[in-house]
């Protein structure tokens, strides 16, 4: 038997989705790299949100309102503590991570990418982190590169040195690949890019809910990351940047809140992180973010990648005496436990059907990253992901429908 | 029809031993689509004479049922009018959509494809083939 340092079996009463079934079968929810299931803490914080709390922030007079927006500013100090950040001034609540980084796009992008110059990705970023800087590329004259990867999915840093010029203006990367589970030297390609003046983009959307993240290691100049993969509910995220960088951009949207003082032309700035976030924000949604981060740290992001390491582990070694091809890195503690995998000439499409008749939801697919999956040369692979609640009884009920697909298409 | 017996008589039978497998030479249309969310890719190649499909033959990869559902086609239009093969085409969409029950009659074998219905995500894939299909008697209807 594997040991772990968390009693998944335990913490999956906190999850009420697993009080369901999937096709009259224990649900097996091996799927959290897209979205991971919310615990009742989560949930009833949401609640207690809307029953008792429920105002708009920043606005009222009324003691009601007061306690909204200290709900809401006690999340924000939550997010920073939770990524190392020093001060919520530096913590900009957005959707989500793509929302995050198309905001970093917009603004500081806008203003400081021009013509001929080099913004450099890598080979393994999702669509989020790939699709945003294709448009400001397309529309300033800039060029994108892509550090490329090795046949283990590992980046190829001990090429930084050609791919970091002096054109280069901005990096971005993800930390952990959603694919491969690679996780990226981030702190080693945040000196590169600062050694030729360059900033670094890091997309935490994948490592945020299974790493403890600290943003001063990791020199980031910005990182997003979203509440739905972590724990908490859809439509909350967060763009953490360094100060200075946030007081010096121009704002995004345009609206209430992120002013001070608006006159017929012309219109002057609320301060940061406020500047960003106009309108109304997703106040409960928020609210409901501060409360994962408590429940992760109650559990420990130490723990949590222990859990996972260990998980990875029986998962590669199962799914490969199943026969399935592995991608990504062998050392389970070089990645996450985000596991992309071929079963012979199955395709992941049937793949995923049939083991849904087991009660196993894993992903199919390109998983919103075509460009690495052109690399690894494949249409699609099946996608087995695992998170604090995932045992390795689920691990077994997914090898025990591999064996079925495999009879099937003997 | 419960999903192993979908698999086991309908699609994996086709899947195996695609019917008109390969490049058509010569043909009217040759036409390459696909379901960019899943990556299953279908050529179609359709040789007419007259108004009839005379000769069709198709390339492809993807998931088995995209591919059988592809062979399948192929099997039934063949010597079909253009008119004839556009109006299969439409029924089976619309069977697939759940409009209507499907014609034993009509459709024949292809009847087993309604199994595909229960999965609503894999829909696309049974349908890429005829979608394909119906945009090739298109083409040809211009030459």
């Amino acid at each position: 038997m594997v040991s772990l340092p968390l009693d998944a079996e335990t913490l999956r009463k906190d999850f009420p989705v697993f009080g369901t079934l999937a096709h009259g079968k224990r649900l097996v929810y091996l799927d959290s790299a897209a979205t991971s299931q919310k615990p009742h803490q989560v949930i009833d914080r949401m609640v207690r949100f809307y029953e008792s709390e429920n105002a708009n922030v920043h606005r009222g007079i009324y003691e009601l309102a007061e306690r909204a927006t200290t709900a809401y500013e006690a999340a924000r100090e939550s997010c920073a503590r939770f990524i190392g950040a020093r001060s919520h001034r530096s913590i900009v609540f957005t959707r989500g991570t793509t929302e995050a980084i198309n905001l970093v796009r917009f603004t500081w992008g806008r203003a400081n990418i021009h013509d001929g110059d080099e913004i450099l990705l890598t080979e393994m970023e999702h669509h989020s982190n790939l699709v945003p800087w294709q448009l400001l590329a397309q529309e300033s004259g800039a060029t994108l590169r892509f550090l490329p990867i090795d046949d283990d999915g590992k980046l190829r840093v001990d090429l930084l040195g050609d791919y970091v010029t002096d054109r280069t203006k901005l990096v971005a990367m993800g930390l952990m690949s959603n694919v491969l589970g690679t996780i990226n030297p981030v702190r080693t390609v945040a000196d590169a890019a600062h050694s030729v003046g360059a900033r670094i983009v890091v997309d935490a959307a994948q490592a945020a809910p299974h790493l403890a993240i600290d943003v001063n290691e990791l020199d980031a100049d910005f990182l997003a990351y979203s509440a739905h993969k972590m724990c908490g509910p859809t439509g909350a995220g967060v763009l953490y940047g360094r100060e200075d960088l946030l007081e010096a951009m121009p704002p995004f949207h345009g609206g209430g809140e992120m002013i001070r003082e608006v006159y017929p032309d012309h219109s002057t700035w609320n301060e940061i992180p406020y500047k960003f976030e106009a309108g109304t924000p997703n106040i409960a949604q928020a609210v409901g973010m501060g409360a994962a981060v408590e429940y992760l740290e109650a559990l420990g992001m130490d723990s949590v990648r222990d859990h996972e390491i260990g998980m990875a582990r029986y998962a590669m070694s199962a799914l490969e005496a199943a026969g399935a091809h592995i991608y990504g890195p062998k050392d389970p503690s070089e990645r996450g436990a985000v596991i992309s995998f071929t079963l012979g000439e199955v395709h992941p499409h049937d793949v995923a059907t049939i083991v849904d008749q087991e009660g196993v939801c894993i992903r199919a697919g390109h998983h919103c990253a075509q460009p690495l999956m052109r690399r690894l040369g494949v249409p699609a692979t099946a996608r087995a992901s695992f998170y604090i609640y995932n045992t390795p009884e689920d691990v077994d009920a997914l090898t025990d429908a591999l064996e079925k697909c495999k009879e099937w298409f003997a | 029809m419960s999903l192993e017996e979908l698999y086991k008589e309908v699609i994996l039978d086709h899947y195996r031993t695609p019917r008109n497998k390969g490049r058509l030479d010569p043909h009217d249309v040759a036409l390459e689509r696909n379901n960019p969310l899943c990556g299953d890719e279908i050529e179609l190649f359709v040789r007419f004479d007259g108004d009839t499909i005379e000769g069709i033959g198709f390339e492809g990869k993807g998931c088995s049922i995209s591919q059988a559902s592809a062979s399948m086609m192929t099997e039934k239009v063949e010597g079909l009018t253009t008119k004839e093969s556009a109006s299969l085409a439409e029924s089976i969409k619309r069977m697939m959509a759940g409009e209507e029950e499907g014609d034993v009659d009509t459709l024949g074998d292809l009847v087993s494809l309604k199994g595909v219905v229960k999965y609503p995500v894999r829909i696309k894939c049974a349908l890429l083939g005829w979608n394909t299909l119906l945009e090739a008697l298109q083409e040809g209807g211009k030459g």
